[in-house]
């Protein structure tokens, strides 16, 4: 066996409180990397993963200090080594690429004079050297044209292209390892496919060892060699990825890939009860009893030791024994014949022509969202899918009042118009009509208790006040299955998926008719995300709402959904029953998002279809995917808007092709994947 | 409160604004039973006097004695640049956190006008307004609160302007909540530590402007013991009896820095990002 580049021995590190406690992030973590290997690291929030890696290059956020262990680069004691030379080595032979490269570079800086500065730090090459050096890093990264690309600033380059800028920047240094903290989280998923396809074969031409680092499983089965699983600051399970994701042996391990939405399989997934311990806790048993489905008395004896089965090594005694099945609950349709809510061919613009355009008779741009309409009925659930600029929460913003429409008609059930803004609407509208938002965290008034924050509907909707309102509140509360004790709190007491959960409880403290949920659960981590989904589920079983689901994880959006609707630049592209459009015949774009839909699976490779450019606005005419569109017919698709091709139970794909061609590919594809 | 507070004792220059602002507040309050002459007390045999063991910090051109006059100094200048920075924080907080919600063309008029009483010289403005309605606290609470409201409100307006994008103004905004409930419920809660830090920051600007009206003689009136008032009537002597001019400079200046380290210990305190509460 080769002598692997970096090795971590026994590290314990965290911080120290003021009264001289120790409250360790990472607790006793060994780990090694071997040269050009990859190794995945995956975990939740507060898990410790983005600490360990970054220990493994031998840095420290502020405020933490080692307190046991080493960490060992290329035969050098990374804790041991003076600070000089320490961060002369993180220069050279290691290299970050973080999560958002468009903030990481610089944005007053051309894309080569940036490079051409990584190479003076790095190399003793000369000017004229460099500047064929970055030529040929641009080129490695698989950059378009480099020579222009290296006149660019980063703002002038897409989210992917900047993604790649940082590579060829990190690679500038000749590094042996590269470390990569959630790179293409936060890219939309064509473009994320692209990039792992692209650092995939950069690992292998280079011979690089890389560092990956990620809370997507998808993401971590394409990439990784090697697979490490981080629970509260330990490791729990270990092994090459087929063998952990194939035969997870770790309850953590096995729930966390059970809670991860699948194309395959819709409905509603099992997720883990409870929540992990507190970053810097004190740990006398392990960690993950709390959750565990297979726990014993034994299990709060204390922290079980990392054992070998096979390849992998486990931090569980049990964990051979058989598992309890996770089973997925299939959603029973509430669809009702009665509408909720209905929208017709609506346009949002949110530029307006100001004076001089209109002086100079400048045409309009396109609208940001055109030609929208769709029926909800009362009951059902419409997912609308799209990459980010798809106008999707666009639309959501227009039902909700917040963007004003430009033409058509929203109108509720029985017929009441929701064209007005907020401010046009009477208060019994507006009460039918709720909002939940992406980000709990920012949705919720860090100033007000949850009490106070579920008490403001009730209070202007129905007049509830004092201990009327307390009551319904404390009612609220029990639906989203939280204590009536945290009434007295203030949100920033509360887990990520517990301040969803209120805001859950605010929306549906209005009684709505029809919910509209903005990413809803984004933001959360996959076992927290899976109960949030059930918990919508639930309330709509309950309470007949409507629901109109926006996300971009078209596998999150088939575990919700009746009907889905795809969007791309605002303007619908297929709509129809969920088992209809994740079935062929595809929308040529349907089909891209569908073929890079990475899934928790070693042997899953993506099918790459359009490239990955993003574009700023809709075309002025025609189809408005004809830019990307890999199966355009002519110049029918940028002159003529298609019309809507109906197909059987209400499935409509706006396209030039024919259904039958669409078909036929579709088909082929579904091939390809399996 | 308290642990504020201890927050911000627990650093040295969080300590020391804490330190030297209490001190001139006792100074102030306690004044007659410090000072062991009377402030105006006029005194022919004592002219000029280097600081001694009666006098500690000597004595003016009119044998007062220089201790007790900055010791009651401080009253009337503190007094009227309190009322006015509360003025101040209070209108143009009011108004930078409506107009930062409300935004849209109501904001960018009001803008407009705000930026036109910003580009004015303010000193002589006030020179003119005092001219007119002559020198008191009645004249310049008022108009030192009125000017100092205007950057209070551009610095509120631009903090309520990031707050009023946030999820949860939009989430009460979509519920159909009226202007007041959102001022008062969803933006002032969490804008009111700009507001205090913003308050005290100002507050110390305008100690600096009430002594200078006072040194050109708009201020405060002789023989009122007042720090700007005793340095314009010693100014002459500098060079010969320089206590007259150093002790109330020096006190002056200590509770202007006292306040300005009080100001950025609690916007630490508090999370605050210094650059949304600088002074303009």
């Amino acid at each position: 066996m080769t002598e692997p580049l970096i090795k971590i021995e026994d590290l314990s590190l965290g911080f120290t409180a003021k009264n001289g406690r120790q409250a360790p992030i990472l607790r006793g973590l060994s780990l090694e990397l071997a040269p050009g290997e990859t190794l995945g690291i995956v975990g939740e929030s507060g898990s410790g993963k983005s600490t360990v890696a970054l220990a493994m290059m031998g840095y420290l956020k502020s405020g933490l200090t080692v307190f046991r262990g080493r960490a060992i680069f290329d035969g050098n004691d990374m804790f041991a080594l003076p600070e000089k030379q320490r961060t002369r080595l993180r220069g050279s032979s290691i290299a970050l690429i973080p999560q958002n490269a468009g903030q990481a570079l610089t944005p007053t800086l051309k894309i080569g004079r940036q490079i051409d500065e990584a190479l003076q730090l790095h190399t003793a090459l000369s000017a004229g050297e460099r500047s064929i050096k970055v030529l040929e890093l641009l080129n490695r990264v698989r950059l378009p044209s480099p020579e222009d690309i290296a006149e660019r600033y980063p703002h002038e380059l897409s989210g992917g292209q900047q993604q790649r800028a940082a590579v060829a920047m990190a690679l500038a240094g000749n590094a042996k390892a590269l470390l990569l903290d959630e790179p293409t989280t936060g890219l939309d998923v064509t473009t994320q496919a692209h990039i792992l396809e692209f650092l995939r074969s950069l690992a292998k031409e280079l011979g690089v060892a890389m560092i990956y680092v990620s809370h997507d499983l998808g993401v971590i089965a394409r990439v990784a060699d090697r697979v490490a699983v981080m629970y509260a600051g330990m490791l729990v399970e270990e092994g090459p990825t087929r063998d952990v994701l194939r035969e997870p042996n770790h309850p953590y391990t096995r729930g966390l890939l059970a809670s991860i939405p699948r194309l395959g399989e819709p409905g509603i997934l099992p997720s883990m009860p409870g929540v992990p311990p507190a970053v810097g806790s004190d740990l006398t048993a392990c960690a993950f009893a709390d959750r565990c489905p297979q726990v014993r008395s034994l299990c709060k004896d204390g922290i079980p030791a990392l054992e070998r089965r096979g390849n992998c090594r486990v931090r569980c005694p049990y964990a051979g024994e058989h598992a309890p099945e996770h089973l997925s609950t299939r959603r029973v349709p509430q669809v009702q014949h009665a509408r909720a809510l209905e929208l017709q061919d609506v346009a949002v613009s949110y530029r307006r022509p100001g004076l001089l355009d209109r002086w100079l008779k400048k045409p309009e741009p396109a609208p940001t969202v055109d030609r929208a309409g769709f029926v909800l009925k009362k009951g059902e659930t419409l997912g609308l899918v799209g990459e980010s600029g798809s106008g999707k929460s666009t639309i959501l913003r227009a039902i909700a009042g917040l963007a004003g429409t430009r033409k058509g008609g929203i109108t509720l059930g029985d017929g009441e118009s929701l064209n007005a803004p907020v401010a046009g609407r009477d208060r019994e509208t507006l009460r039918r009509v709720q909002m939940i938002f992406q980000n709990a965290d920012a949705s919720l008034n860090p100033r007000q208790s949850i009490g106070e924050i579920l008490m403001a509907p009730l209070k202007l909707y129905f007049g509830l006040k004092g201990a009327e309102a307390q009551a319904r509140a404390e009612e609220l509360l029990e639906a989203v299955r939280l204590p009536a004790r945290y009434m007295s709190r203030f949100p920033r007491q509360l887990s990520g998926g517990e301040k969803q959960r209120v805001g859950v409880a605010r929306a549906f403290a209005a009684n709505p008719e029809v919910t509209l949920c903005d990413e809803v659960t984004s933001a959360l981590d996959v076992s927290v995300q899976a109960a949030a989904l059930a918990l919508l589920t639930r309330l709509q079983r309950e309470n007949g709402c409507s629901y109109i689901f926006v996300s971009h994880d078209l596998a999150v959006v088939r575990a919700v959904s009746d009907r889905v609707a795809v969007l791309y630049q605002g303007r619908i592209c297929e709509i129809g029953p969920a088992e209809q459009v994740y079935a062929p015949p595809y929308h040529p774009y349907t089909q891209t998002l569908m073929g890079a839909v990475l899934e928790p699976d070693p042997d899953a490779a993506p099918v790459l279809l359009a490239n990955d450019m993003s574009e700023m606005a809709p075309p002025a005419t025609g189809c408005p995917f004809q830019r990307r569109c890999t199966k355009r017919i002519g110049p029918v698709c940028d002159t003529r808007t298609p019309l809507p091709q109906v197909l059987d139970a209400g499935h409509v794909i706006h396209c030039h092709i024919p259904a039958q061609h669409l078909q036929e590919a579709g088909e082929r594809l579904e091939a390809e994947l399996a | 409160m308290l642990k504020l507070l201890a927050t911000i004792a627990s650093k040295p220059s969080g300590a020391l604004g804490l330190g030297l602002t209490l001190f001139h507040l006792a100074l102030a309050l306690l004044a007659p039973w410090i000072a062991p002459f009377d402030p105006t007390a006029q005194n022919a045999d004592t002219i000029l006097l280097a600081p001694n063991a009666s006098h500690l910090m000597g004595t003016d051109t009119l044998g007062r004695d220089v201790f007790s006059r900055v010791v009651y100094g401080g009253r009337l200048a503190i007094a009227v640049t309190f009322t006015a920075a509360v003025i101040a924080t209070l209108w143009g907080g009011f108004a930078g956190i409506f107009f930062g919600t409300v935004g849209g063309r109501v904001d960018e008029y009001a803008m407009r006008v705000v930026d036109a009483f910003l580009s004015m010289p303010w000193l002589l403005f006030l020179l003119l307004i005092i001219s007119i309605g002559g020198a008191g606290p009645l004249t310049i609470i008022p108009t030192l609160g009125f000017f100092y409201g205007v950057a209070v409100l551009r610095v509120v307006r631009g903090a309520a302007m990031q707050l009023a994008a946030r999820d949860f103004v939009t989430a009460a905004k979509a519920r159909g909540e009226a202007l007041w409930p959102i001022l008062s419920r969803e933006m002032f809660p969490n804008l009111s530590d700009i507001l205090l830090v913003e308050g005290a920051m100002r507050w110390s600007w305008m100690l600096l402007a009430f002594s200078s009206l006072s040194f050109l003689g708009f201020g405060a009136t002789p023989p009122t013991p007042d720090w700007g008032l005793m340095v314009a009537q010693e100014r002459g002597l500098l060079s010969t009896a320089p206590w007259g001019v150093f002790w109330p400079c020096l006190t002056l200046s200590s509770l202007i820095i006292g306040i300005n380290l009080l100001a950025d210990a609690v916007g630490k305190a508090l999370g605050l990002d210094r650059a949304t509460a600088v002074a303009v």
